[in-house]
């Protein structure tokens, strides 16, 4: 017995040796992490990117850091969008602001192009620590929300998958617990706002604190879809009006 | 007549036939006439100088909150005597400058008096701008009142007792302020006294590359020597001074590219400066910015400190080793194994002074930030380069800053955690 238990252990290592081989072999892991900056050539958007690659990854997948979001795959508008708030100082927060103060439009539409085409893998999910009936309540608001507190569904606009809605409406899928906590208590603050009508605004307001929990750790802990793509604009009438699915001017 | 005589004749009159046809084809003549063109009258002309005359004396980054109407004022200053906010100059009658007269315009930017006769914060580089001629004047003048105007009332501004005491002024201004319009060189080019009628006058760069002392002043004995910019915590180099951003061994080319494109051969801007380019002087003609280059290039090379000794340049071998593999990792991608970089897109690290002067300031706050180049006309896309806050703790900022302050030949002295750690508070901006 004592020998089979201790050849088990042996075999134990070696398997994990041997994952752990296979893991370091792939291409983009260990071996580069993704937050280290690398172009191939340097007349290339991939090289002019490399500043925002130690906080968003190579691939806008996101890094080790739990606060920082992943931007890949997000709709391109949206992505424009937000670059030019937090050039103009209407999204707040220092470091953004400060690395895209003194670029043109043209420049920044460029950038969110690159990353709303980048479809690098999901990073493992966040498995959920929120007591059962929390994890109910998340559910219940992001898959059919709550008419009683005039809260439409995430789903019916940021897409069946949560991919998001083109053309300005974010993804949710692969987003950290803190990142949402964080942004939903900025739009309940007024320190993110959108154009008018600012329908996120809106529904920030009629969440509970505890909401923002259940919403933030059930949408953390889910599968990603196999497709990225956002949903596209105007398949499904939304709930709720919003000034960030108008055309751009 | 002989046969031969007759040849030249034809040729001759061939040749005169060709000449006519060519002159009926290329002679200038009447300008074609353009349906709806009409020609720039006086009023136009002088808007459209006093518009880029705006440009070069950079009103609109500080007349104006980004993203919000031009001109319309209300954008914090942060100064160490509290916040001051720059006012409305629109020409709207009741918030503006809608009422006032070329001659008040003229009246605050020589003298640095406002219309009803109060005196100006310095902020106002009215120090700089008493050099600009009154003909120039004028047409910023013109330029402002042809602006859309915009009613926004004045924020009060937010000082301290006593600098909220304007009479206070008159105490500095009996310090600081020398009124008085820009005097050309004789001995000089034309192109020399262009280019210090612009760095002296409208492009006010004593404010930031002159010292401020603790009352708000900068010594004319001092001018261009450099020093820290107040709350804004970079580092304003030294334009005399070979050691820190001294032009003296650059080429017009490097210095033209560096102020008018944002990026050069041999340094690219960053923070105020880099604020400075895109709203300024990538607006310039290649012209002005050539004579710029040609006065800064000119500046009489003094340093207003001996070099740093060799003990003072010493460096802990541990401390070097933690660089290099800090510096291997995480920046030979982009600078290059020898700190030469990809010039214009990534700087070069080696022999480059803001790198090795006295301050380190500015490098770890790069390390610490990142930072983009400014997008201009001659580099729309620039490249960038990301925050290493989080990702390098004080000891390896430190060990990286050190090692790229002293290898490759470079002449700078190591830093300390502690110096990372303090700029580590500070808010990037």
């Amino acid at each position: 017995m004592v020998a089979n238990a201790r050849l088990g252990t042996v075999w134990k290592h070696a398997f994990a040796g041997l994952a752990a081989s296979f893991l370091f072999a792939t291409p983009c892991s260990a071996a580069q992490p993704s937050e280290i900056p690398a172009f191939k050539s340097v007349d290339s958007m991939e090289a002019r990117v490399q500043g925002c690659v130690t906080c968003h990854g190579q691939s806008g997948q996101g890094t080790s850091n739990p606060y920082f979001p992943r931007i890949a795959g997000k709709p391109a508008a949206y992505l424009y969008n937000q670059l030019v708030a937090f050039r103009d100082g209407k999204r707040e927060y220092p470091p953004m602001n400060y690395l895209v103060a003194y670029l043109p439009d043209p420049y920044l539409r460029e950038m969110a192009d690159y990353f709303s085409k980048q479809r690098p893998a999901f990073e493992p999910k966040q498995p959920s620590e929120a007591a059962p009936a929390t994890v109910a309540r998340g559910s219940t608001l992001v898959v059919t929300g709550d008419p009683g507190k005039q809260l439409p569904a995430c789903i019916s606009c940021h897409g069946a998958s949560l991919t998001g809605m083109e053309p300005g409406i974010p993804g949710l899928v692969g987003l950290r617990a803190s990142y949402i906590v964080a942004q939903l208590t900025r739009w309940r603050t007024g320190g993110r706002q959108a154009p008018e009508p600012d329908c996120m605004k809106r529904i920030a307001d009629r969440l509970a604190e505890l909401d923002v929990y259940a919403v933030a750790t059930w949408l953390a802990a889910q599968d990603p879809p196999t497709d990225h793509s956002p949903a596209k604009a105007n398949l499904q009438v939304m709930p709720i009006s919003c000034g960030s699915q108008k055309p751009a001017p | 007549m002989r046969k031969g005589t007759r040849i030249v004749l034809v040729a001759l009159v061939a040749a005169v036939v060709v000449v006519a046809g060519a002159l009926a084809l290329f002679m200038p003549g009447y300008l074609p006439v353009i349906p709806g063109a009409v020609a720039m009258d006086p009023t136009t002309l002088t808007i459209r100088k006093g518009e880029y005359l705006a440009r070069a004396g950079d009103c609109v980054a500080c007349h104006s909150n980004p993203g919000e109407k031009q001109f319309a004022g209300g954008r914090p200053m942060a100064t160490p005597f509290g916040n001051l906010y720059a006012p409305n100059i629109t020409p709207d009658d009741e918030t503006g400058i809608g009422k006032w007269t070329p001659d008040d315009f003229y009246r605050m930017m020589h003298n640095g008096v406002s219309r009803d006769g109060s005196l100006l914060y310095p902020a106002m580089p009215f120090a700089s701008y008493t050099k600009v001629t009154r003909e120039d004047s004028d047409a910023i003048y013109a330029y402002l009142m042809s602006v859309p105007p915009v009613a926004l009332k004045n924020r009060p501004h937010e000082l301290r007792f006593p600098f909220n005491q304007r009479d206070l002024l008159i105490g500095w201004r009996t310090l600081y302020f020398k009124q008085g319009e820009f005097v050309p060189n004789p001995g000089k080019s034309t192109q020399w006294n262009r280019g210090a009628y612009l760095v002296e006058g409208l492009g006010h760069c004593a404010m930031c590359h002159t010292a401020i002392n603790r009352l708000g002043g900068s010594k004319t004995s001092q001018e261009f020597e450099g020093g820290m910019i107040p709350n804004q915590n970079w580092y304003a180099p030294s334009l005399t001074s070979n050691r820190e951003a001294g032009l003296g061994n650059w080429s017009i080319k490097d210095i033209k590219d560096l102020l008018q494109v944002g990026v050069s051969h041999r340094a690219t801007v960053y923070g105020p400066m880099a604020e400075v380019v895109y709203n300024s002087l990538q607006y310039l003609s290649d012209e002005d910015v050539e004579a710029m280059a040609v006065y800064l290039k000119e500046l009489p090379q003094r340093d207003s400190e001996p070099p740093p000794t060799s003990s003072a340049r010493l460096v802990s071998p541990d401390v070097m080793e933690l660089g290099r593999k800090t510096y291997a990792k995480q920046c030979a991608m982009c600078h290059g194994d020898e700190g030469k970089g990809f010039p214009p897109s990534f700087p070069p690290l080696a022999s480059n002074q803001s790198i090795t002067m006295a301050s380190p300031v500015n490098s770890i706050r790069m390390v610490l930030n990142g930072g983009y180049a400014p997008g201009t006309m001659k580099n729309p896309r620039p490249h960038g380069m990301p925050p290493f806050s989080h990702i390098l703790n004080d000891e390896e900022v430190a060990a990286v800053v050190t090692y790229i302050r002293v290898a490759w030949d470079n002449s700078g002295t190591p830093v300390k955690p502690d110096q990372i750690s303090e700029l580590r508070k500070i808010i990037p901006e």
